[in-house]
């Protein structure tokens, strides 16, 4: 079994409410930072753990932390992001839904390093019924004196408000994130200034994802040090992967950062296989915006060695051949499936959540959309690939937020590794409308056209 | 429908509106459009708009153009039971096309329409974050997970029957 930080207590009944969170060793992480660290030794501990945001960009938590400005007089605030969007992703949710209370406490950890007094989740709004568990969290822990004012005796005094969204992949952005909390539509602002300069209502702001907040917890609790000797390299730690596709046991799984991808999908501990026996495909091991990549190198890096399930061995070999930890939405493919059709539903997503703001990514993904749609539905030309190439090549880098560079690559990494799919669409439109293409030319070829 | 909320509405109004900084009341925008769908009907009508403009001294045209940039919030009237069904990739990789087809025929309705009886509305949505328990919809305030056409039709039937029971 692998070492576990935050799910290690998830299936204790009862671990949602306070007593039993509390009697199971919870907010002793709170207890320590805010009776006997200082604001900037938290911020220290964070940085020496190495912790990396989960929310898929990767970027280091410590460092974003320690950009934070602190003009005089000029409140601060901490943003939990909890808009968990991006397709395969849904580990947050179960943080939330099984741990309120290791979220809460993280955040209270988080918000004493910041020295944000008033502290807000942003959660998206189809979780309709999350926020009453948080609120309830919330309500329980000011109750026993770890919110409010002058917490623990410690002179802190921090608030926690939940705030719902209402329907916009966009708003897990952060600067989109901020203007929907601020009740406006989520167009993403344009950097600098940095939210670490100017973030929510004109004030230095920190947004960071609830599993990078939930894990500020053991990180207290056990010492950065110690937490970065979980894991490899720059990968310390413990990640959440929500798994999903064609597995035997789709779910959450906590994983320490030292196992192989093929001991992942395989291993009867994680995803227990490819479902009803068949063969792997290909995988989208980051959520939908990172490249999906087939099953040959998935498991083995170009170089042939062994993939790891790790932000550095997961994107060897760049786009080329390799692929991004990302969320940790972790989608797998069998034999039987489209890739073209997957691409096409990836292509409507981004279309549907593009904000609009900026013309490549608005007319852009509309453009792949109806492309793709041509193609799976046998009227596509042998140019419309090349098209498609084009189209994803002029949105990435020429938009404000990384939402074009998202809609982009999933498209792009489809015609890199699976070209010869598309080819086999267009080319026999009745066929494909029938029957799937089957594996991709790492398979026997034989037994692609049988 | 008179536009008005109830007094313990407008206490809540006011204790969201506390959680911002001072003269900063637009935050409490979304939150005050989720109340307003959920008290008017399941969708906003001009005057709902109006009225949540009014509440926190905005222009109309401020809250219509958040309004209608988020998908949540219905702009034109939708049945008792909305289901919205999830069509994202790993959605689709589980049957999602399959079910979206089978509660067409079943409510003899397209993606979009409503019952005539009121009853059904069919949205299709994208991602809702619950890709390992595929394929799925969201049905109110809760997700209904591993559907199969046995259990759509116990949802119909679930529905069917607390609708008669209301009635």
């Amino acid at each position: 079994m692998g070492r576990k930080l935050l799910l290690d207590k998830a299936q204790i009944e009862g671990i949602r409410f306070f007593e039993t969170y509390r009697k199971e060793g919870g907010y002793a992480a709170a207890e320590k930072a805010l009776k006997t660290m200082t604001p900037d030794e938290v911020t220290e501990e964070v940085k020496k753990s190495g912790l990396r945001g989960r929310g898929g960009a990767g970027f280091p938590t410590g460092m974003k932390w320690s950009f934070l400005a602190k003009p005089e007089g000029v409140p601060r605030y901490l943003v939990c992001n909890a808009d968990e969007s991006e397709p395969g992703t849904f580990k947050d949710r179960y943080l939330m839904e099984f741990l309120p209370h290791l979220l809460i406490e993280g955040l209270l950890i988080s918000s004493y390093a910041l020295g944000s007094n008033k502290t807000y989740i942003y959660i998206r709004g189809e979780y309709a019924w999350i926020p009453e568990i948080l609120e309830q969290a919330i309500a329980e822990a000011k109750q026993h004196g770890w919110l409010g004012k002058n917490i623990q005796g410690s002179g802190f005094d921090c608030e926690i408000y939940v705030q719902r969204g209402a329907g916009a992949y966009i708003c897990g952005e952060e600067t989109a994130l901020i203007e929907s909390l601020e009740g406006k539509r989520g167009n993403p602002r344009i950097k600098p200034p940095f939210p670490a300069i100017r973030g929510a209502w004109d004030c230095p702001t920190v947004v960071n994802n609830v599993e990078t907040l939930a894990a500020v917890v053991p990180i207290i609790n056990i010492g950065g040090e110690t937490y970065a000797t979980y894991g490899t390299g720059r990968s310390t730690g413990t990640k959440l992967i929500s798994a999903c596709g064609n597995i035997n046991r789709p779910g959450v799984y906590e994983i320490e950062m030292n196992i192989s991808v093929e001991e992942f999908i395989y291993s009867d501990e994680y995803c227990g296989g490819i479902a009803n026996g068949k063969r792997l495909k290909a995988c989208i091991p980051g959520g939908s915006s990172v490249p999906v990549v087939p099953a040959n190198l998935l498991l083995k890096t170009a170089k042939g060695e062994t993939r790891m399930m790790t932000y550095e061995s997961l994107s060897d070999g760049g786009f080329q051949t390799g692929t991004m930890m990302g969320s940790g939405g972790f989608i797998v493919f069998d034999e039987d499936q489209c890739i073209v059709r997957n691409t096409l539903t990836l292509a409507r997503f981004y279309h549907h959540e593009s904000c609009g703001q900026c013309s490549p990514c608005r007319e852009g993904t509309g453009w792949m959309e109806k492309v793709l749609h041509n193609i799976e539905y046998g009227k596509g030309k042998m140019s419309d690939i090349d098209l498609l190439w084009d189209v994803q090549s002029k949105i990435e880098g020429n938009t404000i937020c990384p939402l074009g560079d998202a809609a982009a690559w999933p498209v792009a990494a489809a015609i890199r590794h699976f070209r010869d799919e598309f080819e086999w669409h267009i080319l026999h439109p009745e066929e494909a409308q029938k029957r799937n293409f089957g594996l991709a030319h790492y398979a026997d070829p034989l037994e692609v056209l049988a | 429908m008179t536009v008005q909320f109830s007094t313990e509405q407008l206490a809540k109004v006011k204790e969201i509106i506390a959680r911002y900084p001072e003269g900063r009341q637009k935050s409490a925008l979304i939150p005050l459009l989720h109340m307003a769908q959920e008290t008017f009907g399941g969708w906003l009508d001009v005057p709902a708009m109006d009225y949540v403009a009014g509440l926190l001294q905005l222009q109309p045209i401020e809250v219509y153009e958040v309004a209608t940039f988020y998908s949540m919030f219905n702009l034109k009237p939708v049945g008792k039971y909305v289901f919205e069904v999830c069509q994202t990739g790993p959605c689709m990789l589980n049957g999602s096309d399959q079910i979206i087809e089978y509660i067409k025929r079943k409510l003899n309705i397209n993606v979009g329409e409503t019952t005539a009886d009121g009853l059904f509305t069919l949205k299709t949505v994208e991602c809702l974050g619950a890709c390992g328990y595929a394929p799925m919809m969201q049905l109110g305030k809760h997700y209904r997970e591993h559907l199969t056409p046995a259990k759509v039709d116990q949802i119909i039937e679930e529905c069917r029957r607390k609708a008669a029971e209301l009635n």
